[in-house]
């Protein structure tokens, strides 16, 4: 694509900004905002990546990781403010998926073990269990803060912490895995995936495609799985004291 | 011969506070063994705070509780809770059968409560076996409240707590729980503190009575206390005229 198509994209931009201000919607800031930040940040990232690639070093690709894992800790611990030492919580949960989903797709040779797979695959997952973190953590705070009678009700029957906030932590999860396992249900009818239309597009072969987009979509269930699990048996602790008593949530 | 009686829970200068806010201020005195005491009030004096401090679910900023003699902190949180059951005033009721909600106490501890067992739970509030595999979220208001009261029994408890559990029944449920409540403290020796709104269920009930406002313990004495205390604030509240 030359810099004269690219540039001609920018139309996509206008269209959204010409109707906010006709229809007097108020987005043209965030739009405008948007672009100039999608153009920025994915200019660098492009620049990062050959530098990565090209420099064939180890280190700087799990600085690069390190970095997005980073990245998405601190957006996604906006939603779990009130839980305590959620930072930590949810950066430990983004490196045991790492840590898991690379050591199943290098150990089995099922990827080469090189900066151009490594890295892209570890911004889809980690990514994507960003979005997971912040589902659970959304759902699993409001669950608590409605079901405090009956998380009450079992600790008052001589229940664990554990089996009083187990309905709480069982909705949250699965709320937050929906999501994942629905899209994968019309997935290819409804959209083609991104990564996938980006192969097509950039001339692979539409098989090869195909099967590399099955890997990621996989490595997705584990991913949601691994996420609200992780970040849900993290917290709940958090949220008794040491007399198994419920901490008012906005307190912890 | 004047009585004497042995303390079942006793406080020790409590005070409470959340965001500083003093929601029970220097509370002392005891709830006696076998007894109904009944804690009045208008909303807000403290009494739903003072009840869950009893059973481990709120601790004291200052001040002590004892349990039987036994500090509260040296009486291990889930020991403490099946000793001191809870009926709350909604019957928080979980999915499932009315069998299930009974068993809910020793599912907890994993083990089994025989469906025998159960009949005889449902049986000591009035409630026959036919309710036992019925869905325990379509019974009515009262029923749910006997559930809620069997529930509570499973653990035998020696303390039974029951905050307004009559508030929202009408008047021939409300005269079943208070006549199911006097058989649970003569027939099993439970120790019973009832919240209440009631004045008059205060008086018809409790043998003993504390009367709260504003985090402060007015006055605690014999139920009769209601009737012929000469504080003020408490004639008022018992004419219902204290309206916070």
């Amino acid at each position: 694509m030359t810099y004269t198509s690219l540039s001609l994209t920018l139309i996509f931009v206008l269209i959204p900004i010409i109707l906010s201000r006709t229809l007097k919607l108020g987005l043209e800031k965030d739009t405008t905002i948007a672009t100039i930040r999608s153009i920025i940040q994915l200019l660098a990232v492009g620049y990062v990546l050959k530098f990565v690639f090209d420099a064939h070093s180890f280190i700087y690709m799990i600085v690069m990781i390190l970095l997005m894992i980073l990245t998405a800790t601190l957006n996604a611990r906006k939603k779990g403010k009130a839980i305590k030492g959620i930072t930590w919580k949810i950066a430990t949960t983004l490196i045991i998926i790492e840590v898991v989903t690379q050591g199943i797709l290098l150990g089995f040779k099922i990827v080469p073990a090189t900066a151009q797979y490594i890295i892209p695959i570890s911004g889809m997952l980690i990514g994507n269990s960003m979005v997971l973190s912040i589902l659970f953590l959304n759902r699993f705070t409001a669950e608590i803060e409605s079901g405090r009678d009956q998380i009450e009700l079992i600790l008052s029957l001589g229940g664990t912490p554990k089996q009083a906030v187990h309905h709480q932590l069982k909705t949250a999860i699965r709320a937050s895995m929906i999501p994942t396992i629905e899209s994968q249900k019309t997935i290819g009818l409804v959209q083609l995936p991104g990564m996938m239309s980006g192969q097509i597009i950039g001339g692979a072969d539409p098989v090869q495609a195909v099967q590399f987009q099955l890997l990621i979509i996989f490595a997705l269930l584990t991913t949601a799985a691994l996420s609200s699990v992780f970040i849900g048996f993290l917290s709940y602790p958090t949220l008794f004291n040491e007399r198994m008593q419920l901490i008012e949530i906005s307190k912890t | 011969m004047k009585h004497t009686y042995t303390s079942a829970i006793q406080f020790n200068n409590i005070c409470f506070e959340i965001d500083r806010v003093p929601i029970l201020n220097n509370i002392s005195g005891s709830f006696y063994e076998e007894q109904i005491t009944t804690l009045v009030g208008p909303s807000g004096a403290g009494k739903t705070t003072l009840l869950k401090m009893c059973n481990g679910l709120i601790s004291p900023t200052s001040g002590e509780v004892f349990i039987e003699s036994i500090s509260i902190d040296s009486i291990a949180p889930t020991t403490l809770r099946k000793n001191i059951g809870i009926v709350l005033q909604n019957a928080p009721i979980i999915h499932g059968t009315v069998f299930e909600n009974i068993a809910l106490p020793f599912s907890l501890q994993e083990k089994k409560l025989t469906e025998k067992e159960a009949i005889l739970f449902l049986e000591a509030v009035g409630l026959d076996h036919t309710f036992l595999y019925r869905r325990a979220s379509d019974l009515s208001g009262g029923q749910k409240q006997k559930i809620s009261i069997a529930r509570s029994l499973v653990n035998k408890p020696k303390v039974l707590l029951l905050d307004e559990i009559t508030s929202a029944l009408d008047p021939a449920s409300v005269s079943e729980i208070e006549q199911l409540i006097l058989k649970i403290n003569q027939e099993f020796q439970v120790t019973i503190v009832w919240i209440t709104h009631n004045i008059e269920q205060a008086k018809r009930i409790g043998d003993f009575t504390w009367i709260l406002m504003e985090g402060r313990l007015l006055e605690s004495g014999e139920s009769s206390i209601l009737s012929t205390s000469t504080n003020e604030q408490i004639q008022l509240f018992a004419k219902g005229v204290h309206s916070k």
